[in-house]
């Protein structure tokens, strides 16, 4: 638990007028689960859109294990093992539950592309298990040969979480991965999350929600419009004045 | 997961059914090897065509030009090395390969309506180059015709050459009549089991994972560019393939085979068969070129000839509002049957013989059941 896996270095972000990150300075070591709370439009979503290249900072600069991937393509930043769970959850709607798994583990295990045209896809036979057994983990697995388009929101969350985890990725960013889940799956998920921890993934996560925080995060990072306000671990975070004022405080 | 016995069902039936189209064709007054070609022909370009607009979701407007192309290179094949179809063909998809190589990568830069704008200039490009700036190689308005004089080197080094412009020919065998039928008819089939093995494979799952969400899977870490550029350039070959055959079939190439309208008929030979069905697109070429050659061919006499059974007032009427639909008129015809489609099946005909397969088989779809069961958040 000694070097960083994510260092986010002195990132500005502004769109238009408006600055949604200034001076974010955060680094992830390796092991951890990092919680970033904050209320609406504190720029979370913001810095995990930059970590995963889909936004580019005006300046400063994302490195993960050594190497900077602020300008690297997505599909170069997920090679890399940096996978992203989505707030709005991003499945492919036409294909079964299981092909919707199958599809990152392809992506695992050939890279970016392979002009496999003439391999027959029922012969894949490790990547099903694998996928399978990611559907299993989630609770999907009655379901696997169903249309990922028919599944309720809090299904695609549980199934989005299956495609990220069926990558092993060295650090998987999670974007509020209980919101729309209920309180039942949202303690599914969490146990299942904590059987990462225990494996030594690396995790980022986005959460609304307190308890999935406070029971999950070995550290909290606190946003408020765009500017880092406290940092520490999960009781002193909670026992911060300037954070009860800015966040606890507000909304809640 | 797809079974791979069912699949070998599938591959006989539809092989059957190609091989045996001089047999059933014959009732519906279509068994004459001219207008089966067409059919074995223009269903391979469907099934190229689908490989994209079906499986990767791009709606390409110009793919006739890679049908113009292979006929193009399939003809100078004939004049330049010999009348054998073989080399003529591997022309055809190569080069009409290679263009789909250069069209693509330019049109793959944009997706949705820019993709499929940016095709068809492309193909309007290439049917005007034809007319103009390029009519060394394409003889321009005449189309590029077979000659006497034609160098033919192979041919003539082997001196198989007699009076007259010979044929096109495989193995020394003419191509024609049911002989060129059976020689597409093979290649359709052979043409039928490669998009069924790219449907089947990892690729084409991420051919069809690009369709549903192509932003997702860059962040699942493809590269999708060479994924859809790869699509493109098979169904540019299947293009090719076809355009070859047409000209295998009668060695004369014309740019009217690249024009826009020639692109739409494909567009809708799929649609109307089943997008991202296999069977769908060759079914679509098969209505299309049937109506075109069947529907337009009747006539007046024809209209009371079938309704002669009338009493004369009636027949007359019944005449003269058939007629408008029949000859002429076919594309009208064609309109409302494909509107009627489009409406009512928007799957195509291949959805028409599922909802059918449902109705007597009373199993209930697996779509209808899934949809129950999501509960509502």
């Amino acid at each position: 638990m000694s070097n960083a896996v994510l260092h986010v270095a002195d990132v500005h972000k502004s769109f238009g007028g408006l600055r949604a990150l200034s001076d974010i300075d955060l680094q992830v070591m390796e092991g951890t689960t990092h919680a970033i709370i904050g209320p609406n439009g504190a720029g979370k979503s913001t810095l995990l859109n930059v970590c995963i290249g889909r936004i580019a900072p005006d300046t400063g600069a994302v490195v993960f294990d050594g190497q900077v991937i602020t300008g690297k393509r997505p599909h170069e930043i997920n090679q890399m093992g940096v996978v992203r769970v989505f707030q709005t959850p991003e499945i492919f709607p036409d294909l079964t539950l299981l092909q919707n798994v199958m599809v990152p583990a392809f992506a695992k295990r050939d890279g970016s592309f392979r002009l496999n045209a003439l391999q027959l896809t029922s012969r894949q036979s490790a990547i099903r298990e694998e996928a399978e057994h990611w559907l299993e983990d989630v609770g999907l697995y009655k379901q696997r040969e169903t249309l990922a388009a028919s599944l309720s929101r809090g299904d695609k969350r549980r199934l989005e979480l299956a495609m990220g985890l069926v990558q092993h990725p060295r650090l998987l960013l999670l974007d509020e991965p209980t919101a729309g889940m209920s309180r039942h799956d949202t303690n599914a998920t969490i146990d299942l999350l904590k059987k990462f921890k225990e494996r030594g993934m690396t995790k980022v996560i986005i959460e609304h929600d307190m308890h999935v925080v406070f029971s999950l995060a070995d550290r909290v990072t606190v946003l408020a419009q765009g500017r880092i306000i406290a940092d520490g671990k999960p009781d002193e975070v909670r026992g911060n004045p300037v954070v009860q004022e800015a966040y606890l405080g507000g909304a809640h | 997961m797809a079974m791979l016995r069912n699949d070998l069902v599938l591959l006989a039936v539809f092989a059957l059914v190609v091989l045996a189209m001089p047999l059933w064709l014959g009732p519906i007054g279509a068994a004459y090897p001219d207008l089966m070609q067409k059919i074995a022909i223009y269903g391979i370009f469907a099934i190229g065509f689908n490989i994209l607009f079906g499986m990767t979701g791009y709606l390409s407007f110009g793919h006739a030009a890679f049908l113009g192309v292979g006929s193009y290179a399939a003809v100078w094949s004939f004049k330049l090395l010999t009348m054998s179809v073989i080399p003529a063909v591997i022309f055809a998809v190569v080069i009409a390969g290679i263009f789909a190589a250069a069209i693509g990568f330019i049109s793959l830069r944009r997706s949705g309506i820019y993709f499929s704008i940016l095709t068809l200039a492309f193909a309007q490009m290439s049917y005007n180059l034809a007319y103009s700036v390029l009519t060394p190689i394409t003889n321009g308005e005449t189309g590029l015709q077979l000659a006497l004089d034609d160098p033919r080197v192979l041919d003539r080094a082997l001196s198989t050459g007699g009076p007259g412009i010979p044929a096109p020919s495989l193995f020394g065998e003419q191509l024609v009549g049911l002989s060129g039928f059976y020689f597409c008819a093979v290649l359709l089939i052979l043409c039928f089991f490669l998009a069924m093995r790219i449907d089947r494979s990892p690729f084409g799952m991420m051919l069809k994972a690009i369709k549903s969400n192509q932003t997702r899977m860059a962040y699942t870490g493809f590269n999708t560019k060479p994924y859809t550029l790869a699509a493109f350039i098979i169904s540019g070959m299947y293009a090719g393939l076809a355009g070859g055959l047409l000209a295998a079939t009668d060695p004369l190439a014309g740019a009217e085979r690249m024009q826009w309208t020639a692109s739409g008929e494909v567009v809708l030979m799929t649609i109307l068969g089943g997008v991202g069905t296999l069977v769908g697109p060759v079914v679509g070429a098969g209505v299309i070129k049937y109506f075109e050659n069947i529907f337009s061919a009747f006539h007046e006499a024809k209209l009371h000839e079938a309704f002669s059974f009338m009493p004369d007032g009636l027949e007359n009427f019944f005449v003269a509002i058939t007629a408008p639909f029949v000859g002429e008129g076919w594309h009208l015809t064609l309109g409302i049957v494909f509107m009627l489609i489009v409406i009512f099946l928007p799957g195509g005909l291949m959805e028409g013989v599922r909802r059918l397969r449902t109705a007597f088989t009373r199993k209930p779809a697996a779509r209808e059941e899934t949809g129950k069961f999501a509960p509502a958040e």
